[in-house]
Order: C-alpha cells, then sequence, then structure tokens
C-alpha cells in the first residue's frame, strides 16, 4: 500500500539529516515513555497505570518507537550515495513511524472509549503520541533509496531453515494470542501491531528475503506449515470456543480455494459458488442417519463425501454448459441468478411445491457427528495431556482436506491445463488459435471448484449440525469472492490470508456487527484503490495492475535475474 | 495440402467471402494479397477454425475440416499466427513459446523446437525471461511467428506479418519466410503489402470483396499491368 507522497525526493534528499534526528528522538520519546502510566485505570485494555513498568501492549508501541529510531540511524547516511542498500533501514523506519502512529490512535482510542472519554488518558500517554507524531513527521523527510537487495543474499541451509522455523513459532504464537484476546480494544491492537510488524519487515526486505529462503527450501516450508496448523489445537487446552472460530475459518478457506480455481486460475467471474457448497452440504445431510434425512440410504461417509462432490460437480456442469459459452458479465449474472434458484430449490423441495427432499426452509437438523476409523467426532480425546474437544477432531479433519485442495491447486496450475488457463485469461483469441480447447478448460475449472466445494460442504453438514437453505444466501458468495479478491487472485496463501480474515474478524469485533457491511465495503473500496492485486500478489496480476511504475519494473526485473542465477522461484511470488 | 472450395463466410447478415477457391501445394508460400475487406483475415479464420463457414469445403492433408474446432485442426498440423499478432503481453517470451506448443505432448520435440526457434531469433533467446508486452512491433511479429512455429505445423498462415512495422524490420521478416520454406514449411500469406508478399510467393490470389479475381504464379502478378496499378501504386 503507497502512502501519497507529500514531500519530494529532492526535499527529501535535502532534509534527510533533519528527519533523522526527528525520527530518532520521536521514537526515543515514545520508548521512554511506555515506563510511564498512560492511563488512569487498569480497567481499559491491560494495566498501563504503573510507573516504570510497561505493559505488553505498552511494550509494543515500545517496539515500534524503537524500530523507528534505531532504523532511523542506521539508514541515516542512505542520502550521500547512490540509494543503494541491502537492507531498506529508512523504509522500515516510515513505516514503523505510521504504524506506532497508527497504533498510538487506536490505543488512545480504545482508552477513551472503554473508560468513558479521553480524560481517561494519562500524560504518559500524551507523551507517547507526541513521540510517535515526532517521528512520523520526521520519517516522511527521509530518503526511501532504491529497493532493498537483502533477498539475493543467500544464508547458509541452516540459517534458512532456522529461519522458517522461526517464522512458523512466530506465526503459532500469534494465532494462540490474537484469539486469546476477549477485549475487542485488545483484539484491535494485537491487529494493528500485527500488520504494523509485517509490514516493516517486509519495508525492510527481510519479508522478500524469507521468501526467497523459502522458495529454496520449499519442503521445509511445506512441512513446518502443516506442523504449525495441526500444532494450534494443542495451545488451546480443550477450549471449544476458539476452535469453532478456526473450523469455521478452516471451511471458508476451503472453499475459497476452490472458488480460486475457477475465479483465480481460469478468470471466470463465479457469483453463485455458494450454491456448490449448499448442494453438497444438502446431499450429506439427507444421506447422514439424521432422523430428519428424508431418504432411507445412509452410505458410509466416505461414500457420502463422493457422492456429494459428484452432485456439485454435475450442477456445475449443468450450469456451465450453456453458460461458460458466454463470457464476462453474462457468465456473473447467470452464476448469481443460480445462487438463487439454488436456495428457492431447496425452500421448495418440502413435500407440498416439490418432493419431499429438504423440509423446505426448516431444513435438515440434527445431522449426527461424523465417526470415521472408528474415531468418534463428538468426544474428546486427551492426546499428551491436552484435551482437544469436538471442534478440535473437525479442525484435523478439514486441515486434511485443505492439503489436499492445495495440492489439487498446485498441480493444476502447474500443469498443462494451468498454462492453458494462464492463456484464457489473458486473451480468449488468441489462445484458441493456440489450439487451446478454451470451453473444454473453462467447464472443467467450473466443475472441478464445483466438486471441491462439494466435498468441503459434506464436512460442513456435520460440523454445522443442521443444513437449512438461509445459510447459502448470496451475501456469502460475495464473501467467498471477496477472500479470493483481497487475498490475491490464484495464489494459495493470499486466499488463506483472506479467508482468514474475513472470517476471523467479525467474530472477534462483535461490537462493530451492525457496521460489518460498512467497514466491508470501506475496505474493498480502499483496497481496490491501493492494492487492487489483493494482499499477497502473483506478480503478473501485479504488472496487470502497475504497469507503469518503475520501482515494481525494477523489483521483477532483480527478480528475474535472481532466479537466473539461483534457479529458484521465491513463495508466494509464483504468477 | 489445402484446398478451400467455393468458401462463403458471413457475420451475420453480412457476406465477407463470397465463394472464394484455392488451393496450396506442399512445399511452396502461397500469398493471398488484396485491400482491405477483401476477405483475406477471415478466409484464414475460417481455414483455422475461429469461424465457421456458411458454405463451401475446406480439405487439408486430405481430410475435410470445415466445422471441426480450433483445437483440433492445430493438432492436424495447421497453425495460425493472427492479424495483429495477439502474443500474451504479460507473459514471458518463453511462456508465449510454450503456449505455442499447447497442443503438443512430446516434451523432447518441444524442447528441441524451442531451441529451433531460439536460433531463427536470437533476439527472443536474449529476452526470453521478459515479458513480451516490452517488445518492438518487429520483435512481437518475430515471437508470434515463432510461436506459431512451436506447434510444428506443416501448414503456417500468417497474417499480416508486415503490419505497422519499419522496411528494415519488414525485410527481415520476410526473409525469415524464405527461410522457413527452405526448412520444408509450407506457407499461407495474407499481405496488404503485395509487392513484398508476391515477389516472394511461389503463387498468389488477388482478392477483391470476398472474391478472387486474379491468380497466377508471384513473379506474373508482379508484372501484370492490373496488379501494378490498384496495388503497387504505379500507373
Amino acid at each position: 500500500m503507497r502512502i501519497p507522497q507529500l514531500v519530494s525526493p529532492e526535499q527529501q534528499q535535502r532534509l534527510h539529516p533533519i528527519g533523522t534526528v526527528l525520527t530518532v528522538v520521536g521514537g526515543l520519546v515514545l520508548l521512554a515513555s511506555t515506563f510511564l502510566p498512560w492511563a488512569y485505570s487498569s480497567a481499559a485494555l491491560d494495566d498501563m497505570t504503573i510507573l516504570g513498568y510497561p505493559s505488553t501492549l505498552q511494550l509494543y508501541a515500545a517496539g515500534f518507537g524503537l524500530g523507528a529510531a534505531v532504523f532511523a540511524f542506521l539508514g541515516r547516511r542512505l542520502a550521500r550515495g547512490d540509494g543503494r542498500q541491502v537492507v531498506g533501514w529508512t523504509r522500515g523506519a516510515k513505516t514503523a513511524s505510521v504504524a506506532a502512529a497508527v497504533y498510538l490512535v487506536v490505543i488512545l482510542g480504545s482508552i477513551g472509549l472503554e473508560l468513558g472519554g479521553l480524560v481517561n488518558v494519562v500524560y504518559g500517554g500524551w507523551v507517547a503520541l507526541v513521540g510517535a507524531l515526532v517521528a512520523l513527521v520526521g520519517s516522511r523527510l527521509l530518503v526511501s533509496g532504491r529497493p532493498p537487495r537483502l533477498a539475493r543474499r543467500v544464508p547458509p541451509a541452516w540459517l534458512g531453515i532456522l529461519s522458517i522455523a522461526a517464522a512458523m513459532a512466530v506465526v503459532l504464537y500469534a494465532a494462540y494470542y490474537g484469539l486469546d484476546q476477549e477485549d475487542a480494544g485488545g483484539f484491535v491492537s494485537f491487529v494493528v501491531v500485527a500488520i504494523g510488524a509485517v509490514a516493516v519487515l517486509f519495508r525492510l526486505g527481510v519479508m522478500r528475503w524469507l521468501s526467497a529462503v523459502s522458495g529454496r527450501h520449499r519442503k521445509v516450508l511445506i512441512f513446518a506449515a502443516f506442523l504449525t496448523a495441526f500444532a494450534f489445537p494443542f495451545t488451546q487446552n480443550g477450549s471449544d470456543e476458539n476452535m469453532s472460530i478456526a473450523t469455521q475459518v478452516l471451511i471458508f478457506a476451503v472453499t475459497a480455494l476452490g472458488l480460486n480455481i475457477v475465479v483465480g486460475l481460469a478468470g471466470l467471474l463465479d457469483l453463485g459458488y455458494i450454491a456448490f457448497l449448499g448442494a453438497g452440504a444438502f446431499t450429506a445431510a439427507i444421506l447422514s442417519n439424521s432422523v430428519f434425512s428424508t431418504v432411507d440410504w445412509h452410505p458410509p461417509f466416505i461414500v457420502v463425501v463422493l457422492i456429494s462432490g459428484a452432485v456439485s460437480g454435475t450442477l456445475g456442469l449443468i450450469i456451465g454448459t450453456p453458460t461458460l459459452r458466454v463470457s464476462g458479465d453474462y457468465l456473473a449474472i447467470v452464476t448469481l441468478a443460480f445462487g438463487e434458484i439454488f436456495r428457492f430449490g431447496m425452500i421448495n423441495l418440502d413435500g407440498t411445491d416439490g418432493p419431499d427432499l429438504t423440509n423446505g426452509s426448516n431444513g435438515i437438523p440434527g445431522v449426527p457427528d461424523l465417526n470415521l476409523f472408528g474415531l468418534d467426532f463428538k468426544d474428546t480425546h486427551t492426546v499428551l495431556g491436552i484435551q482437544l474437544g469436538r471442534f478440535a477432531n473437525y479442525y484435523f479433519l478439514l486441515l486434511v482436506l485443505i492439503a489436499v485442495v492445495i495440492l489439487i491447486f498446485v498441480r493444476l496450475n502447474n500443469s498443462r491445463i494451468g498454462r492453458g488457463w494462464v492463456a484464457i485469461r489473458e486473451d480468449e483469441k488468441a489462445a484458441e488459435a493456440m489450439g487451446v480447447n478454451v470451453f473444454g478448460l473453462k467447464l472443467f475449472a467450473f466443475a472441478s471448484g464445483a466438486f471441491l466445494a462439494g466435498v468441503a460442504g459434506s464436512i460442513k453438514a456435520h460440523h454445522d449440525v443442521s443444513v437449512t437453505p438461509d445459510q447459502y444466501i448470496f451475501l456469502e458468495s460475495a464473501f467467498l469472492l471477496a477472500a479470493v479478491v483481497l487475498g490475491g487472485m490464484g495464489t494459495v496463501l493470499g486466499v488463506l490470508v483472506g479467508a482468514t480474515l474475513l472470517k476471523l474478524m467479525p467474530e472477534k469485533l462483535r461490537f462493530v456487527e451492525e457496521y460489518r457491511l460498512l467497514i466491508f465495503g470501506l475496505l474493498l473500496v480502499v483496497m481496490m484503490r491501493f492494492r487492487p492485486e489483493g494482499l499477497v500478489a502473483s506478480k503478473r496480476r501485479q504488472l496487470e495492475f502497475h504497469d507503469d511504475d518503475d520501482e515494481l519494473a525494477e523489483k521483477i526485473q532483480s527478480d528475474i535475474d535472481e532466479r537466473e542465477a539461483t534457479g529458484v522461484v521465491p513463495v508466494g511470488g509464483q504468477a | 495440402m489445402l484446398e478451400v472450395k467455393d468458401l462463403k463466410v458471413a457475420y451475420g447478415r453480412v457476406r465477407a467471402v463470397k465463394g472464394i477457391s484455392f488451393s496450396v501445394e506442399q512445399g511452396q508460400v502461397v500469398t493471398l494479397v488484396g485491400t482491405n475487406g477483401a476477405g483475406k483475415t477471415t478466409t484464414l479464420k475460417t481455414i483455422s477454425g475461429l469461424l465457421q463457414p456458411e458454405s463451401g469445403e475446406i480439405w487439408f492433408d486430405g481430410r475435410r475440416i470445415d466445422g471441426t474446432p480450433a483445437h483440433k485442426i492445430l493438432g492436424l498440423g495447421l497453425a495460425h499466427s493472427p492479424e495483429g499478432r495477439k502474443i500474451f503481453p504479460r507473459l514471458t517470451v518463453e511462456d508465449n513459446l510454450k503456449l505455442g506448443a499447447f497442443a503438443r505432448r512430446d516434451r523432447a520435440g518441444v524442447a528441441q523446437d524451442l531451441e529451433r526457434v531460439y536460433t531463427l531469433f536470437d533476439i527472443l533467446r536474449q529476452r526470453r525471461t521478459q515479458p513480451a508486452g516490452t517488445f518492438s512491433g518487429g520483435e512481437q511479429q518475430m515471437l508470434a511467428i515463432g510461436r506459431a512455429m512451436m506447434s510444428r505445423p506443416k501448414l503456417l498462415m500468417l497474417d499480416e506479418p508486415s503490419m505497422g512495422l519499419s522496411p528494415l524490420m519488414m525485410q527481415r521478416i520476410m526473409s525469415t519466410i524464405t527461410e522457413l520454406q527452405q526448412e520444408g514449411v509450407t506457407i499461407l500469406l495474407v499481405e496488404q503489402n503485395a509487392q513484398a508478399a508476391l515477389s516472394l510467393a511461389d503463387y498468389g490470389y488477388v482478392l477483391e470483396v470476398g472474391q478472387v479475381v486474379l491468380q497466377d504464379t508471384g513473379k506474373s502478378l508482379l508484372t501484370d499491368d492490373k496488379v501494378r496499378k490498384a496495388y503497387l501504386g504505379e500507373d
């Protein structure tokens, strides 16, 4: 995300020394202020009333302050050279200053809101704000220099693997800590800290370094990522509260990954994707042992999974065959309508308007828990002295599913079919002239996406206990699409991030529930303005949206050089 | 090798090709020349299956191919380098070339042909990791021809390869066509630049508003009075 430039590069070149001093001083003031009390009462956030002993949230502010000061100091000579740099110190200092200021506003705002007025902010808080603002102003005067070249440094293997492990440990702790924040103010502060820290690391060049390292040790990365995800339930100590959020996130993420095949790889805009999830869920519920099931055949779950996928996939074929011959907007409208038709169809299959299959709008409640390989999903199990409840069981099953879906996604993307999709996305007519079976490949994307959604739906039916038509409304399709677009179309990591954000935020920010759609809309507008390619972008999409951006062009060129030199594709960077 | 019989093609109610017949023999360079709207591009698109004919027959290699889907026609060995080049601007040169071989499954052969294209156009080798959209028109045209070659076609159809190119670049492209012919590729060339096309073609057809009005060897057409007046700007 680019912040508009207030000071021209020439002015920065001249004012760099002053900027350095201001940023260092501001950062240090902020650091010092965390030893002072910020709030009048300890009832807000954590205890910020003690002199000489910073609380956790104050320590985060200290981190940003120290970061801004140290980075600005290390980047003090940048204005003299040609701007070449290994680590982007001043870039980091700028971002740390912005993060500090935003964080301070959030913290002081939370104190004001929770204690009833800004009078409850004590002098330490104001000192901190002043420090942050001084650093912010100072950092605007710093030169940015050329993009950091840290990513080109190849570390020894042990250091690389250790870095990946450390990064995963941080992710695990952040997930644990973040979900543990009951208080809305505390959660928002944590989110700001997390985003700020990632942004600072990104601007320093550390993230790109890490991504290059991960590309070199791809297997280690994948193993570590799944180990981390696998370890998560063990941090929850039997509590179902956060695990139920986690399973919802996973269901949402699996579905979004399926949609990503349709939208991100094949470039087909599907606005009714939730219907395929619903079709899978209804199929599984009807074939389950629920007493409300309308069918007498109850095959084992493994069979049900395949049938659910097949039903959704067939629906995909039925919808796709006539509509994929038209393109773009028409497809979007037809799929939008299909999503609604599906919902009304489920409501009408109630025995009066049609055959009795779904019990109409009541749906099918009482879907029993799964029982796979002798493991009853409703039971709590104790592993290594840690209790794993019902949701943890579903979590592990969903983790397996998401691994399978990611594998399918990656294999498809890197296959001949994937190349065909790229060609279709880029230029349908030219693709046809290249001998790409345009219609066939589009239909395949549509049907395989539907199949995966159906499979996810079959698990969702058991997880949710009851399946009703009103769970599968258009808004859900819109959210799925938003997860794909916000995260980064065509990437795995981006969609995982997008899905997590979109599912986690509403759960944790209950206090803004009425404004959920408003905030969501604003977020989309801001994203489309500043980063239309999504949080994690494939390189080609970046080129698509910013082909007049010189810095980006330089970055891509340097990536190409790097790949030539080392034969490695950075993670998240593959197109 | 390719035989077109009484081909008629229409866009809705507007008929663009009004019953043309021509043939291309193995190893030849055959050209269709004519002004804008003569139906040259429409003819090529119909041969490669991107458009469906209203009536008439298209025979390729002893098979009737009108009505066959485009991706299957390419598999028969008939490649089409479309008008306006239609390269994929955001893909790298190499990705573009590999997409040209999309219909093929013999990896070793594809690698071999990639090498052959790089030998033919050295500039493509030098820039193989660059997005193709950053290229000049002539380089893009080389890429388009190279990409069409990647399907290892028996017959290569080139639509206006000289469009928008400098005279120097045009000469380069035209000499490439001769090189390809020497390698044994049969070429059907569509050009507005009648002078350049006829001077290298074995046989030529002159099209006017959807009909063949003249046909002869390239050399004869080049010296034909009517052609000189109408297309070569001489009086």
